[in-house]
């Protein structure tokens, strides 16, 4: 199911709606009555990337694009940005990733509307050999009236690492979602999400791993800030195979609600089909604790300054998990920045 | 220095405070005894602004500005401190970014300058020597994971941090063994000063046997229904709060 294979064929009935159980608090047909013209080619300037002075390897896809990303050997960091650039108008972009046996890639992916309302698709293919490495940073600042749908397909091979962390602001209707086939080995996935809306935004984090051998691990740790009208979705499934004994994987989802009318819908899934595993998932969603907010206050902390420190300290957990120390920064000041504080 | 005036508070529906009066000049401790529900706790929330305690009359002032008409924040920047009967656990937060940041709030809201993070570092480190806390607890979050004693010294050093004018110590013995009373006592006495005021709200003699009031005043039923010096503490310690409770329900 995709934005492009709709707009392609002009059938917009192939656009997955809510009847769809994975898309059902994402609902695309019910929002787009007609086939949005394509989008022209780019032929402005780049504006300047908040990771632009840490690429080795550098690829911009502005209104749509294809491009292809190799680590063959030792370390690269990549700098992959998508680019919706104009008003209304439809694209898609195709990316593949290759990490061979034993290379380490990191890819450091932004996500940026400089239109308004557009509608852009973007496909990932991932490939990480034996041994590889790779973690992917995704900051997602996507127009408030437009409609995004990233959709990566990631395969592990055994004993490889892949760690991401994926953190938007939303969009009218923006799904980011990862499909994650892991042969166990050794192999090992960190799968972390943070969403922070306001406004009348969406964000939908949709992951699905399938543990199909022994000896793998997850660890998924997503946090979400929701407020005024927004709608916050996860969806979080871990599958372990027949077979795929000594498995352990962990999934958290924890949101806060920051006002009435404010929405999250989870859904966590954990379907165990082995003997042997080690499994488990948390998934809260509640608002900021009054008491901690008075102590805060009590102490000389303003009230709009208060709930923007526990605020950060409750997403921030996710955004310690970054490796990358420059990265892991950036993320930061992205978080502050959404949350108006300094430093 | 404190001045409260036929204070009535409610929670929720209920009348919890009933026309306290109690004046704390500068340079004084005194303490508050009285027995469970009496509206100890509740007088050191209404001072200190917390939501859904609805103060329905009187007046209470520190040096003559209404403290009750200020937000939480401003009256902590006026300098009024409270000690919390149980601190909080903020995850996240390391110790020392709290306070960096409460410290930094309140000279903001007074029209000070920012502390600058070495001289900052520097008082947090002799301070944290003094009540014997290890520097490097500092770096975790805020009371995560703390023992009751721990979290009642980092009060203190959040109030040797912040300076105020007037402390308000809230049940700061419990919880705490003898070697940690004696830590925390020291704590406080340390900052006893012919410019600030304190009140200490205890159950218990015990806590006074190292703190040295000035006045003890019985609270029970919302009101102060006796006040007298060191000795009237002795007294209660003896003889218990039967006959103030007995009186207020006659």
């Amino acid at each position: 199911m995709s934005l492009a294979t709709a707009f392609k064929s002009g059938d917009l009935t192939l656009l997955p709606s809510k009847r769809d159980e994975d898309w059902r608090w994402t609902d695309l047909r019910g929002l787009i009555r007609e086939v949005p013209p394509p989008s022209p080619a780019f032929n402005g300037e780049t504006p300047p990337g908040v990771f632009d002075h840490l690429a080795e390897d550098f690829h911009v896809l502005a209104n749509g694009g294809s491009a292809q990303i190799v680590a063959d050997e030792g370390e690269l960091t990549a700098v992959l940005r998508f680019l919706s650039a104009n008003d209304g108008t439809a694209h898609a972009a195709k990316v593949s990733i290759e990490v061979a046996a034993g290379a380490s890639l990191t890819l450091l992916e932004t996500y940026e509307g400089y239109g308004a309302g557009y509608f852009a698709q973007a496909d990932l293919t991932i490939r990480l050999g034996e041994g590889a490495k790779l973690e992917r940073i995704v900051l997602a600042g996507d127009d408030a009236e437009a409609i995004s749908v990233s959709q990566a397909e990631v395969t592990l091979a055994a004993g490889s690492s892949y760690a991401q962390t994926v953190l938007t602001d939303g969009a009218k209707r923006q799904r980011i979602e990862t499909r994650i086939a892991h042969p166990g080995a050794g192999a090992s996935v960190r799968l972390d999400g943070g969403y922070l809306l306001r406004d009348r935004r969406h964000a939908d984090l949709t992951t699905a791993i399938a543990h199909e051998g022994v000896d793998g691990t997850t660890s998924q740790l997503t946090k979400g800030v929701v407020d005024d009208q927004a709608r916050g979705v996860f969806q979080g499934r871990i599958t372990v195979a027949h077979g795929a004994d000594r498995t352990d994987a962990r999934m958290g989802h924890h949101a806060l609600i920051l006002s009435d009318r404010a929405e999250v819908d989870a859904k966590p899934e954990l379907l165990i089909f082995a003997d042997d595993v080690q499994c488990a998932h948390g998934n809260t969603v509640g608002a900021l604790d009054e008491n901690q907010l008075f102590y805060a206050q009590q102490r000389g902390l303003p009230a709009d300054a208060a709930r923007a420190l526990l605020t950060a300290a409750f997403v921030g957990e996710v955004i310690d998990r970054i490796e990358h120390e420059t990265a892991r920064e950036t993320a930061r000041a992205w978080l502050n920045q959404w949350l108006g504080v300094g430093e | 220095m404190l001045s409260i005036q036929n204070l009535h508070a409610s929670v929720g529906d209920k009348p919890i405070i009933k026309g306290l009066t109690l004046d704390v000049p500068a340079g004084e401790v005194h303490a508050i005894m009285g027995p469970n529900g009496a509206g100890k706790s509740t007088l050191s929330y209404v001072l200190t602004g917390r939501d859904g305690y609805e103060v329905t009359d009187g007046s209470a002032t520190l040096n003559g500005e209404d403290l009750l008409a200020l937000e939480p924040a401003e009256r902590a920047a006026k300098g009024v401190f409270l000690s919390f009967q149980y601190p909080l656990e903020i995850p996240g937060v390391p110790a020392l970014t709290f306070i960096r940041a409460a410290v930094n709030a309140q000279r903001k809201a007074r029209g000070e300058e920012e502390i600058a993070a070495p001289a900052f570092l520097k008082t947090a480190k002799a301070e944290a020597a003094r009540l014997k806390i290890d520097f490097d607890m500092l770096k975790r979050p805020l009371n995560v994971g703390f023992s009751g004693g721990e979290k009642k010294r980092m009060e203190i050093l959040q109030m040797a941090m912040l300076s105020p004018k007037f402390l308000i110590l809230d049940e700061t013995d419990s919880g705490l063994d003898i070697d940690a009373l004696k830590i925390v006592s020291e704590g406080v006495n340390a900052m006893r000063a012919p410019d600030r005021g304190m009140l200490v709200i205890t159950h218990y003699q015990r806590l006074l046997d190292y703190i040295k009031p000035d006045r003890v005043h019985v609270l029970a039923a919302g009101r102060i229904v006796a006040s007298g010096g060191p000795e009237l503490a002795l007294q209660l310690e003896a003889e218990g709060y039967d006959k103030y409770v007995t009186k207020d329900a006659a």
